[in-house]
């Protein structure tokens, strides 16, 4: 006997076109800083307040965590949808991943903007 | 040669268990299947669904030394003893090497696996398909539907009720990739959804056990940039 199961939704191209995308994104961001690093190493606390005093490099941190997050919370989403298949407790992890996604997002622009 | 089958019969057994048998044999030139057979001849009680016996029906999928294929392709040659004789992972044992397959082709027959085209035949009249549209279908028509990717793919065995698997979205795509179809939107509809399609991680233990060498993963590739240029 086959089950009759509600399934369906109509989405998740983009999801999955956002987790390739964000991909890039911290591909890139990746050799840029390794590269840079290379190119020019820091060795103290002031060389690195000099460096994430740019405003390009703080921009392009917070893109590439933004990309980092978005990346975790489509990955996180499918891990859940592969392994957890009581719906209330997914729904309940979902839930616990985005606050903590989001509270990071948070964090990390005061990291990036508040006071060094 | 040494063999070590699983048997279950749900009216008689608690629990599957794994039989050990011994069978005089020359392993060049003979196909499992023909090694099964002559098993079964020894001990009828022995459960096996065969039918064409040369790669065409897709009866006879099974798990071999860990891997899925047909036995009946499969010379005794290659494999290492004692050859493991399991049925197709993930889907409910009927006996001992025979699976329901009833989930399965009822993910086939949700990808409506058929033409749909709304003009009015003619009499008399053939539907034409140019060589290079008929090309289109080479790797997706000769599916046999044996169930050896689709049992062999975690993403199946984690979702069975809701992933259509990649035998099934091989077949979705066989009938988008044919010039003769008309509902390429309805279909590409009924496949966006993150369990239908988007269960698929490209493990690609799909491709690797296919018998007839057949590329799934390619396909469902195929079925996501058509919808990524549907939608970008
Ligand atoms: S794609 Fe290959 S393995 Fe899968 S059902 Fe078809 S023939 Fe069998
Ligand atoms: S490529 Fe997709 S369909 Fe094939 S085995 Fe992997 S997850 Fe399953
Ligand atoms: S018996 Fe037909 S495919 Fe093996």
């Amino acid at each position: 006997m086959v089950s009759r199961v509600p399934s369906g939704d109509r989405y998740g191209i983009k999801d999955w076109l956002v987790q390739r995308l964000t991909a890039v994104v911290m591909a890139v961001y990746t050799l840029f800083m390794t590269g840079y690093l290379l190119w020019q190493p820091v060795s103290n606390f002031a060389g690195w307040q000099e460096l994430f005093h740019s405003l390009p490099v703080r921009l392009f941190s917070l893109i590439f965590l933004l990309s980092l997050f978005l990346h975790a919370w489509l990955g996180m989403r499918d891990i859940f949808m592969d392994y957890v298949h009581a719906t209330l407790i997914r729904l309940g992890l979902y839930a616990l991943v985005i606050l903590a996604l989001v509270a990071y997002a948070a964090w990390a622009v005061r990291i990036l903007w508040g006071p060094a | 040669m040494r063999f070590s089958i699983y048997r279950y019969n749900p009216d008689t057994d608690s629990k599957p268990y794994m039989q050990d048998y011994t069978l005089d044999i020359e392993p060049e030139g003979n196909m499992l299947l023909d090694a099964i057979l002559l098993i079964k001849a020894q001990d009828e009680t022995l459960s096996v669904r065969y039918s064409c016996r040369e790669g065409v029906c897709g009866s006879d999928g099974m798990n071999i030394n860990g891997r899925n294929g047909l036995a009946c392709v499969t010379p005794l040659s290659e494999l290492k003893q004692p050859i493991t004789l399991r049925p197709l992972s993930g889907l409910p044992v009927i006996r001992d090497l025979v699976v329901d397959m009833s989930q399965f082709l009822e993910h086939y027959r949700s990808v409506k696996p058929y033409l749909i085209n709304h003009d009015e035949p003619g009499q008399d009249v053939e539907r034409l398909q140019s060589p290079e549209d008929r090309a289109k279908l080479d790797g997706l028509y000769e599916c046999i539907l044996c169930a050896c990717c689709t049992t062999a793919c975690p993403s199946f065995w984690w979702n069975p009720d809701k992933f259509v698997g990649p035998a099934g979205l091989l077949q979705a795509y066989r009938f988008i990739a044919d010039s003769r179809d008309q509902a390429l939107n309805e279909r590409l509809d009924d496949l966006e959804d993150p369990y239908r399609l988007f269960r698929c991680h490209s493990i690609m233990n799909c491709v690797d056990v296919c018998p007839k060498g057949l590329n799934p993963t390619q396909a469902i590739g195929k079925i996501k940039s058509l919808l990524v240029k549907r939608t970008i």
